[in-house]
């Protein structure tokens, strides 16, 4: 037995350990938004996190995740990463921005490209246009939405400036009661 | 509606539970050339509209047509509801299953009340209607169709029709005269007594109208919905994971299937081993698919790993040109036999171009190639099948469903209403879903495991090396110049001519022209491609008519704009171009522009590109598109497809190219079948030229055509490199 958390959910699994996470997510987990491509992480299609990082689960062994924690596009849209402009919102900003830009067309490279984008801003809520191809050029869409794509992924940073980052909130000096509270909450 | 009026049939009929449903088919006929590319089964076809008004005053239009990514589940419900003066935020769309309701008024009589079914109705479910209806091709979503034939024919005149037995229904009941009604969102008015009511309030009476003969269509400047940026309804379900894509489908106790066939097209399976592969993990059944092998298994991965493991020897068919460099040398004799015999086939001749160029004093000659291209849609070829209940039910995605379903009842000998097809959001198209061949593979791996579902998946190696390919042509030109270095004669000798007929055509003014062509098939299998023929030949003359330009030392937009004299409108949508590129501008060192126009699917597309090779590699930095539909029923949409079909063809520019050696393909996956990607991806600028709504020309493929000649011109342009052959990569 394996046991793997997707989108918070733990999951046993009794599967062949070669069975690359791709299949298990969409097959076993009935979880669809992740696609295959290729099978030889050569389109991005298949993007999905590992730890808040993009992986390509087409060639990922699901042995290899065994115990980690693994985000689907389906497991996205209730994140953090929600537009403070739009509080009340189920998207993600960068699902927001993908239907503002009217980016997909066929659609099938999109759970990948925004997976992709998600951990791109997760690591660099600011990124340039060099940043962008760097980490999306692993990405391929057929339909050659990649104007779109930078546009909406600029837009969507644009957005999260208005929110306070964490890691500031962290900072401004909490009393030393809330201090003492943090410490023994473990 | 013109000549299509009497060609026109328009039923109506109540709703069960209240409501109205208007239905248009409309049967074209074969004296319209334009509808050559989808018409499938002997120059006949029917485009079918149909919309529903719910007792809750909502409208559901139904759409006959597979979305792929063009937006058409958007766009057609855009038309229909305008002409309706419908509440768009109440309109929704479903799309067309392929049963033969949809090909027929039938739907009618399945949502009329019993016994209510008024008269208009009963005559269009008789005689000349149902027979039509059982042609092939109703469905087929392709030749960038879907807005320029049943939008504009079939989608507006429901709209009006069902708007106008609306406004004679309430003024009926008010007892006014029709012309007093006034139509906005969903509401009629009688502004005089202060009357109103929603469309539902009248539809029921509505339906028991006689409808009108000739629906009257707004102009453009009545438009509300039509030429305005809309939301595309399938958006949504794209960016949270939820479109159900073929692949996608899942019933309870499915098998899953993996597949190899042979790699040399023609050659059939000589003998099968399957001994190892049927003792592995899950494995069902290996099935013999005559071509190629099948292995059935519970889980994919399984069904992929015991494929491997299946020892297949394939016969080897007799074949003419087994690698891409004989095929070129097969297609260069061809021309020469041909010229030699004179058994040239005409395809256009005006004036006596072969003597001028036998007595001119410098004739220019250029020969140009372009190779195989495959597909390469995001969504591998996949298809989930069946067999159950003495039926043969089929889920994948598909550009010509109905045809598919009439395929299948042929090839497997079912009744064809046996046959159930449900047809999803399509993983891309460009013309490789109008195919058979997935579809009958997922049915004969169902029917060898019957009563248990089965979804077949390519392998991407498989989707590569078994596509239909945009074939490998060369194309010989020679041409003389006036004394002011115009064109005086043309002539144009090609391999092969499939669809639309025209594209090898120019739009310019030259008195003496030859185009003619040679039959030189190989055994690669042929498939429409993104805008067909018109892919090649765009690259061809758009090449050598800048050739002619550099020869006359005429600046190639000067050039071009000269011989367009006579065509206006085009050369309007040339300066266009010129215009937003700033063409001629100082450029950086290293940098230059090339400029392109080619006319297709009724649209006219001027591209001007901006490229740096100041490193030696060209890098297209940008891109300005013009482009004249006619009328851009969805702006941003056709935006889209214009961005859209500009990276597709310069994927193929830079990159495509689909290799055969000893008879098979060589390239398998996206490491060795390049792909444009976000890196080399250039910004690109549109602008839509609305010269009229007479004449509309599609969207999905007129922005393809000019981006190769656009790039290589540009070259030249910046080095005096004159590319002939692509892809460009190969030859900078």
């Amino acid at each position: 037995m394996l046991e793997i958390t997707v989108n918070n959910t733990i999951h046993q699994l009794d599967i062949e350990p070669d069975t690359p996470l791709l299949w298990v997510v969409r097959d076993e987990l009935k979880l669809k938004g992740t696609k295959f491509g290729c099978g030889l992480a050569q389109c991005g299609a298949c993007t999905v996190h590992l730890d808040g990082k993009a992986i390509r689960s087409c060639v990922t062994p699901v042995s290899a995740v065994a115990g980690r924690s693994i985000t689907t596009i389906e497991g996205i849209s209730p994140s953090s990463e929600r537009s403070t402009a739009n509080p009340s919102a189920q998207l993600h900003v960068l699902q927001e921005a993908w239907i503002e830009q009217q980016v997909p067309q066929c659609g099938y490279c999109q759970s990948g490209q925004i997976m992709s984008a998600a951990a791109l801003l997760e690591a660099n809520p600011k990124p340039s246009d060099d940043d962008i191809d760097r980490v999306m050029t692993g990405n391929v869409c057929r339909c050659g939405m990649y104007g779109r794509i930078r546009k909406a992924i600029h837009s969507a940073s644009a957005k999260l400036e208005h929110r306070t980052p964490k890691a500031i909130e962290i900072d401004i000096a909490p009393t030393t009661s809330d201090r003492e509270q943090e410490t023994s909450n473990g | 509606m013109g000549k299509w009026t009497r060609r026109a049939f328009l039923t109506t009929g109540a709703l069960v539970g209240g409501g109205l449903i208007v239905g248009v088919a409309i049967r074209p006929g074969h004296r319209t050339p334009k509808l050559a590319e989808v018409i499938e089964n002997e120059g006949e076809t029917l485009i079918n509209a149909w919309v529903k008004i719910l007792p809750d005053n909502s409208i559901k239009v139904i759409v006959p047509h597979a979305e792929m990514g063009q937006g058409v589940h958007t766009v057609l419900p855009m038309m229909l509801a305008d002409e309706m003066d419908a509440d768009w935020k109440s309109v929704s769309m479903e799309q067309a299953p392929a049963h033969d309701e949809y090909a027929t008024h039938d739907i009618v009589r399945e949502f009329a009340l019993p016994g209510k079914a008024p008269g208009i109705v009963e005559d269009t479910l008789k005689g000349v209607t149902l027979t039509l209806a059982q042609k092939l091709g109703l469905q087929i979503t392709g030749g960038s169709f879907s807005v320029r034939g049943t939008g504009a024919w079939s989608m507006r005149t429901a709209g009006a029709a069902a708007r106008e037995l609306l406004v004679n229904a309430a003024a009926d009941q008010w007892g006014v005269s029709s012309d007093q009604i006034r139509v906005e969102n969903s509401y009629l008015y009688h502004d005089q007594s202060n009357r109103s009511a929603p469309f539902s309030a009248l539809a029921e009476a509505a339906a028991k109208v006689q409808g009108p003969t000739q629906p009257t269509l707004k102009s453009p400047d009545q438009f509300k919905i039509m030429g305005k940026h809309v939301e595309r309804f399938d958006i949504p379900s794209k960016v949270d994971g939820s479109a159900m894509f073929g692949v996608d489908v899942d019933l309870p106790n499915m098998k899953y299937a993996c597949v190899k066939c042979a790699p040399v097209f023609g050659s059939t399976i000589s003998s099968v081993d399957s001994s190892d592969a049927e003792t592995m993990n899950g494995v069902i059944k290996v099935v013999n698919l005559g071509a190629g092998v099948g292995v059935i298994a519970e889980r994919y991965w399984q069904a992929k790993k015991a494929l491997d493991k299946v020892k297949i020897i394939y016969s080897q068919p007799e074949i003419q040109a087994s690698n891409s460099a004989n095929m070129f040398t097969q297609f260069g004799q061809a021309m020469d036999a041909a010229l030699a015999n004179g058994d040239e086939e005409d395809d256009y001749k005006i004036g006596n171009a072969r003597s001028i160029l036998s007595s001119a004093n410098e004739v220019i000659e250029a020969e140009y190639r372009v190779p195989h291209l495959a597909h390469s849609t995001m969504e591998p070829m996949n298809c989930t099948a069946w067999a159950h209940l003495g039926q043969l039910e089929i889920w994948a995605g598909l550009q010509n469903p109905l045809g598919i379903r009439n395929l299948l009842a042929e090839e497997f000998d079912f009744e064809r209403d046996k046959i159930v097809i449900n047809n999803v959001y399509l993983g891309g198209g460009f013309g490789r879903r109008a195919m058979d061949d997935y579809p009958i593979q997922a049915a004969k791996l169902a029917l060898a495991l019957p009563g248990i579902p089965v979804k077949m998946i390519w392998s991407r190696e498989e989707d590569t090396q078994q596509d239909f390919y945009r074939p490998a042509v060369m194309s010989r030109f020679k041409a003389s110049l006036d004394s002011s270095g115009k064109p005086e004669a043309w002539e144009n000798q090609f391999v092969d001519k499939h669809e639309p007929v025209e594209a090898p055509t120019l739009p310019y003014s030259i008195a003496n022209q030859y185009i003619h062509y040679v039959n030189s098939p190989t055994h690669i299998r042929f498939g429409p491609w993104r805008s067909v023929d018109h892919t090649q030949h765009a690259f061809f003359t758009e090449s050598f008519i800048d050739e002619l330009a550099a020869k006359a030392g005429i600046d190639p937009y000067q050039y071009r704009y000269d011989l367009l004299s006579n065509d206006i409108r085009t050369r309007t949508v040339l300066e266009a171009a010129a215009k937003m590129s700033d063409w001629g501008k100082l450029m950086p060192e290293g940098w230059g522009q090339g400029i392109a126009l080619h006319r297709s699917f009724n649209t006219i597309v001027a591209e001007v590109v901006d490229v740096d090779m100041s490193n030696g590699k060209p890098r297209v930095v940008k891109v300005f598109c013009a482009a004249d539909p006619g009328y851009a029923m969805c702006r941003d949409g056709f935006i889209a497809q214009m961005e859209s079909g500009i990276i597709y063809g310069l994927t193929a520019a830079m990159y495509g190219e689909i290799t055969i050696e000893n008879g098979a393909v060589v390239e398998s996956n996206f490491h060795n079948y390049k792909m444009l990607r976000m890196n080399e991806s250039p910004d690109i600028e549109v602008e839509i030229i609305n010269s009229g709504t007479d004449t509309l020309g599609g969207g999905g493929e007129p922005g393809t055509p000019p981006i190769a000649p656009a790039l290589t011109n540009a070259i030249f342009a910046i080095n005096g490199k004159r590319i002939r052959q692509l892809p460009v990569s190969k030859h900078v």
